[in-house]
Protein backbone atom coordinates (compact mmCIF):
# COMPACT_ATOMS: atom_id res chain seq x y z
CA UNK A 1 0.00 0.00 0.00
CA UNK A 2 1.45 3.15 -1.27
CA UNK A 3 -0.01 6.69 0.11
CA UNK A 4 0.20 10.23 -0.82
CA UNK A 5 0.40 13.03 1.40
CA UNK A 6 -3.68 13.63 1.43
CA UNK A 7 -4.56 9.91 2.51
CA UNK A 8 -1.98 10.11 5.20
CA UNK A 9 -3.19 13.40 6.84
CA UNK A 10 -6.60 11.67 6.97
CA UNK A 11 -5.25 9.23 9.33
CA UNK A 12 -3.18 11.37 11.64
CA UNK A 13 -6.46 10.97 14.17
CA UNK A 14 -6.58 7.16 13.98
CA UNK A 15 -2.66 7.32 14.40
CA UNK A 16 -2.23 9.09 17.37
CA UNK A 17 -5.03 7.16 18.89
CA UNK A 18 -3.21 3.71 17.86
CA UNK A 19 -6.19 2.77 15.53
CA UNK A 20 -4.58 2.01 12.28
CA UNK A 21 -4.87 -1.29 11.32
CA UNK A 22 -1.78 -3.04 10.47
CA UNK A 23 -1.80 -2.68 6.91
CA UNK A 24 -2.47 0.86 6.94
CA UNK A 25 -0.04 1.59 9.71
CA UNK A 26 2.82 0.33 8.26
CA UNK A 27 2.34 2.52 4.95
CA UNK A 28 1.50 5.54 6.88
CA UNK A 29 4.88 4.81 8.65
CA UNK A 30 6.49 4.44 5.74
CA UNK A 31 5.52 7.61 4.31
CA UNK A 32 6.63 9.34 7.34
CA UNK A 33 10.05 7.90 7.44
CA UNK A 34 10.41 9.51 4.66
CA UNK A 35 7.95 12.91 4.18
CA UNK A 36 9.11 15.73 6.05
CA UNK A 37 6.26 17.48 5.71
CA UNK A 38 3.83 14.92 7.06
CA UNK A 39 5.77 14.38 9.37
CA UNK A 40 5.80 18.27 10.77
CA UNK A 41 1.72 17.88 10.63
CA UNK A 42 1.77 14.60 12.90
CA UNK A 43 4.26 16.05 15.41
CA UNK A 44 2.14 19.69 15.12
CA UNK A 45 -0.95 17.98 15.84
CA UNK A 46 0.45 15.54 18.50
CA UNK A 47 2.06 18.98 20.44
CA UNK A 48 -1.71 20.25 19.69
CA UNK A 49 -2.96 17.17 21.84
CA UNK A 50 -0.15 17.90 24.78
CA UNK A 51 -0.85 21.30 25.07
CA UNK A 52 -4.45 20.51 25.63
CA UNK A 53 -3.76 17.73 27.99
CA UNK A 54 -1.77 20.23 30.23
CA UNK A 55 -3.76 21.19 32.82
CA UNK A 56 -2.71 24.69 32.91
CA UNK A 57 -4.30 25.10 29.80
CA UNK A 58 -7.64 25.09 31.52
CA UNK A 59 -7.58 25.60 35.33
CA UNK A 60 -10.03 25.90 38.19
CA UNK A 61 -10.94 29.46 39.52
CA UNK A 62 -9.90 30.09 42.91
CA UNK A 63 -12.40 29.02 45.25
CA UNK A 64 -14.37 26.80 42.95
CA UNK A 65 -14.33 23.99 44.86
CA UNK A 66 -15.45 25.70 47.78
CA UNK A 67 -18.29 27.59 46.61
CA UNK A 68 -19.45 24.49 44.62
CA UNK A 69 -19.88 22.56 48.31
CA UNK A 70 -21.61 25.43 49.54
CA UNK A 71 -23.65 25.63 47.04
CA UNK A 72 -24.58 21.88 47.36
CA UNK A 73 -24.85 21.95 50.96
CA UNK A 74 -27.68 24.28 50.80
CA UNK A 75 -29.70 22.78 48.44
CA UNK A 76 -29.28 19.14 49.84
CA UNK A 77 -30.15 21.15 53.16
CA UNK A 78 -33.35 21.77 50.90
CA UNK A 79 -34.17 18.63 49.70
CA UNK A 80 -35.96 15.63 51.19
CA UNK A 81 -33.50 13.91 49.44
CA UNK A 82 -32.97 12.45 45.36
CA UNK A 83 -35.89 11.36 44.03
CA UNK A 84 -36.14 7.73 43.23
CA UNK A 85 -37.38 7.18 39.98
CA UNK B 1 -8.21 0.22 40.40
CA UNK B 2 -11.19 0.88 38.27
CA UNK B 3 -13.49 -1.35 39.32
CA UNK B 4 -12.53 -0.65 42.86
CA UNK B 5 -13.51 2.78 42.45
CA UNK B 6 -17.03 1.92 40.66
CA UNK B 7 -17.92 -0.36 43.69
CA UNK B 8 -17.04 1.94 45.73
CA UNK B 9 -19.46 4.66 43.85
CA UNK B 10 -22.09 1.88 43.22
CA UNK B 11 -22.51 1.86 47.53
CA UNK B 12 -22.23 5.51 47.50
CA UNK B 13 -24.98 6.04 45.58
CA UNK B 14 -26.94 3.19 47.36
CA UNK B 15 -26.17 4.90 50.65
CA UNK B 16 -27.38 8.30 49.49
CA UNK B 17 -30.60 7.11 48.00
CA UNK B 18 -30.88 5.08 51.14
CA UNK B 19 -30.78 8.83 52.97
CA UNK B 20 -27.37 9.76 53.55
CA UNK B 21 -27.33 12.93 51.46
CA UNK B 22 -24.13 14.27 52.84
CA UNK B 23 -22.14 11.62 51.19
CA UNK B 24 -23.00 13.07 47.73
CA UNK B 25 -19.75 15.47 48.58
CA UNK B 26 -17.74 12.30 48.78
CA UNK B 27 -19.37 11.11 45.46
CA UNK B 28 -18.17 13.79 42.79
CA UNK B 29 -15.28 15.24 44.43
CA UNK B 30 -13.34 13.42 41.67
CA UNK B 31 -15.02 14.89 39.03
CA UNK B 32 -15.33 18.38 40.23
CA UNK B 33 -12.53 19.42 37.13
CA UNK B 34 -13.91 17.19 34.87
CA UNK B 35 -17.75 19.14 35.08
CA UNK B 36 -16.25 22.69 35.50
CA UNK B 37 -13.84 22.26 32.52
CA UNK B 38 -15.84 20.37 29.85
CA UNK B 39 -18.72 23.44 30.22
CA UNK B 40 -15.83 25.87 30.26
CA UNK B 41 -14.38 24.61 26.99
CA UNK B 42 -18.00 25.00 25.70
CA UNK B 43 -18.52 28.52 26.67
CA UNK B 44 -15.44 29.92 26.99
CA UNK B 45 -16.81 32.10 30.34
CA UNK B 46 -15.64 31.53 33.51
CA UNK B 47 -18.83 32.57 35.76
CA UNK B 48 -20.91 31.24 33.39
CA UNK B 49 -19.24 27.52 33.33
CA UNK B 50 -19.14 27.92 37.53
CA UNK B 51 -22.64 28.05 37.63
CA UNK B 52 -23.21 25.42 35.05
CA UNK B 53 -20.74 23.63 37.06
CA UNK B 54 -22.97 23.90 40.26
CA UNK B 55 -26.03 23.36 37.99
CA UNK B 56 -24.71 20.15 37.17
CA UNK B 57 -23.73 18.75 40.17
CA UNK B 58 -27.12 19.84 42.21
CA UNK B 59 -29.40 18.28 39.01
CA UNK B 60 -27.33 15.26 39.55
CA UNK B 61 -27.89 14.91 42.96
CA UNK B 62 -31.87 15.05 42.42
CA UNK B 63 -31.61 12.62 39.81
CA UNK B 64 -29.33 10.19 41.09
CA UNK B 65 -32.62 8.06 41.39
CA UNK B 66 -32.33 7.79 37.57
CA UNK B 67 -28.57 6.83 37.20
CA UNK B 68 -28.23 3.08 35.95
CA UNK B 69 -25.16 1.54 37.21
CA UNK B 70 -24.44 0.08 33.68
CA UNK B 71 -23.16 2.94 32.81
CA UNK B 72 -20.38 5.14 34.61
CA UNK B 73 -20.83 7.97 36.58
CA UNK B 74 -18.56 9.97 35.14
CA UNK B 75 -20.16 9.11 31.85
CA UNK B 76 -23.71 10.23 33.46
CA UNK B 77 -22.28 13.07 35.14
CA UNK B 78 -20.64 14.98 31.66
CA UNK B 79 -24.19 13.94 29.72
CA UNK B 80 -25.51 16.41 32.56
CA UNK B 81 -22.72 18.98 32.14
CA UNK B 82 -23.12 18.93 28.31
CA UNK B 83 -26.62 19.40 27.95
CA UNK B 84 -26.32 21.92 30.91
CA UNK B 85 -23.54 23.78 28.35
CA UNK B 86 -25.93 23.40 25.58
CA UNK B 87 -28.64 25.19 27.65
CA UNK B 88 -26.45 27.95 28.11
CA UNK B 89 -25.48 28.27 24.72
CA UNK B 90 -28.93 28.09 23.40
CA UNK B 91 -29.96 31.12 25.96
CA UNK B 92 -27.31 33.28 24.24
CA UNK B 93 -26.03 34.11 27.50
CA UNK B 94 -22.23 33.27 25.82
CA UNK B 95 -21.26 33.88 22.42
CA UNK B 96 -23.63 33.31 19.19
CA UNK B 97 -22.66 29.73 18.11
CA UNK B 98 -21.50 30.67 14.56
CA UNK B 99 -18.93 29.45 12.75
CA UNK B 100 -17.88 28.54 9.06
CA UNK B 101 -17.31 25.35 8.83
CA UNK B 102 -20.95 24.18 10.77
CA UNK B 103 -22.17 23.60 7.14
CA UNK B 104 -19.55 20.96 6.35
CA UNK B 105 -21.00 17.12 6.17
CA UNK B 106 -19.25 15.41 8.54
CA UNK B 107 -18.62 12.71 6.45
CA UNK B 108 -16.48 14.07 3.88
CA UNK B 109 -13.28 13.92 5.81
CA UNK B 110 -10.65 14.84 3.99
CA UNK B 111 -11.25 18.00 2.42
CA UNK B 112 -9.15 20.01 4.18
CA UNK B 113 -5.73 21.10 4.58
CA UNK B 114 -3.34 20.91 7.30
CA UNK B 115 -1.07 23.53 7.99
CA UNK B 116 2.39 22.71 7.03
CA UNK B 117 5.47 24.47 8.68
CA UNK B 118 8.10 22.40 8.47
CA UNK B 119 10.40 24.42 10.94
CA UNK B 120 7.26 23.78 13.55
CA UNK B 121 8.55 20.72 15.17
CA UNK B 122 12.40 21.52 16.60
CA UNK B 123 10.92 23.85 19.39
CA UNK B 124 7.62 22.72 20.67
CA UNK B 125 8.48 22.15 24.16
CA UNK B 126 9.74 25.45 24.77
CA UNK B 127 6.72 27.11 22.69
CA UNK B 128 4.28 24.98 24.68
CA UNK B 129 6.10 26.58 27.67
CA UNK B 130 4.16 29.73 26.51
CA UNK B 131 1.27 31.69 28.32
CA UNK B 132 -0.04 33.26 25.55
CA UNK B 133 -0.04 29.83 23.59
CA UNK B 134 -2.77 28.17 25.85
CA UNK B 135 -4.91 30.95 25.44
CA UNK B 136 -4.94 30.52 21.46
CA UNK B 137 -5.49 26.93 22.51
CA UNK B 138 -8.72 27.71 24.29
CA UNK B 139 -9.93 30.48 21.52
CA UNK B 140 -9.19 28.02 18.92
CA UNK B 141 -11.17 25.32 20.85
CA UNK B 142 -14.35 28.33 21.32
CA UNK B 143 -14.17 28.69 17.63
CA UNK B 144 -14.59 25.63 16.16
CA UNK B 145 -18.45 24.70 15.63
CA UNK B 146 -20.22 22.71 18.25
CA UNK B 147 -20.35 19.31 17.17
CA UNK B 148 -16.44 19.51 16.88
CA UNK B 149 -15.78 21.24 19.91
CA UNK B 150 -18.24 18.58 22.44
CA UNK B 151 -16.55 15.90 20.99
CA UNK B 152 -12.79 17.24 21.35
CA UNK B 153 -13.69 18.12 24.58
CA UNK B 154 -14.50 14.94 25.59
CA UNK B 155 -11.94 12.63 23.58
CA UNK B 156 -9.00 14.98 24.18
CA UNK B 157 -9.77 17.64 27.16
CA UNK B 158 -11.15 14.63 29.29
CA UNK B 159 -10.32 11.89 27.95
CA UNK B 160 -13.12 10.35 27.63
CA UNK B 161 -12.51 7.20 25.48
CA UNK B 162 -14.51 6.55 22.45
CA UNK B 163 -17.81 4.53 23.33
CA UNK B 164 -17.94 6.94 26.42
CA UNK B 165 -18.13 9.94 24.07
CA UNK B 166 -20.47 8.77 21.51
CA UNK B 167 -22.64 7.68 24.98
CA UNK B 168 -22.47 11.31 26.03
CA UNK B 169 -23.35 12.58 23.02
CA UNK B 170 -25.73 10.50 21.84
CA UNK B 171 -23.70 9.96 18.55
CA UNK B 172 -22.26 6.38 17.02
CA UNK B 173 -18.18 5.85 17.38
CA UNK B 174 -17.51 6.00 13.89
CA UNK B 175 -18.88 9.82 14.02
CA UNK B 176 -16.97 10.83 17.48
CA UNK B 177 -13.96 9.60 15.18
CA UNK B 178 -14.63 11.44 11.76
CA UNK B 179 -15.36 15.11 14.45
CA UNK B 180 -12.60 14.45 16.52
CA UNK B 181 -10.07 14.09 13.51
CA UNK B 182 -12.12 17.11 11.87
CA UNK B 183 -11.61 18.90 15.09
CA UNK B 184 -7.84 18.43 15.78
CA UNK B 185 -7.05 19.47 12.11
CA UNK B 186 -8.79 22.71 12.68
CA UNK B 187 -6.82 23.24 15.85
CA UNK B 188 -3.77 22.34 13.82
CA UNK B 189 -4.59 24.93 11.38
CA UNK B 190 -5.47 27.34 14.01
CA UNK B 191 -2.04 26.54 16.09
CA UNK B 192 0.90 26.30 14.09
CA UNK B 193 0.59 30.35 13.26
CA UNK B 194 1.53 31.07 17.04
CA UNK B 195 4.04 28.93 17.07
CA UNK B 196 5.58 29.58 13.60
CA UNK B 197 7.58 32.68 15.31
CA UNK B 198 8.48 30.06 18.42
CA UNK B 199 10.24 28.01 16.40
CA UNK B 200 13.41 27.22 14.39
CA UNK B 201 14.60 25.06 11.76
CA UNK B 202 16.46 22.47 12.38
CA UNK B 203 19.37 22.61 11.12
CA UNK B 204 20.27 21.11 7.60
CA UNK B 205 16.90 20.61 7.10
CA UNK B 206 15.86 23.73 5.30
CA UNK B 207 18.74 23.18 3.24
CA UNK B 208 17.79 19.85 2.51
CA UNK B 209 14.19 20.90 1.55
CA UNK B 210 14.78 23.47 -0.47
CA UNK B 211 18.21 22.73 -1.88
Amino acid sequence: MKLDCKHVWEHISGYLDHELDPALLEAVEKHLESCEVCSAVLDSTRNVLVLTADDRTYELPVGYSERLHERLSAAIRGETGPRHQ
Amino acid sequence: MKTAQRTNEGELIRRILAGETELFHELIRPYERLVYVTIFAILKNETEAEDGAQETMISAFRHLGSFRGDAKFSTWLVTIAMNEARKRLRKGKVAAEDSLDATLEDHDGGDYTPTVLTDWREIPLEALEKKELREKLREAVMNLSEKYREVFVLRDIEELNQEETAAALGINVTLVKVRLHRARMMLQKALVPYLKSEATPRSGFFRRWFA
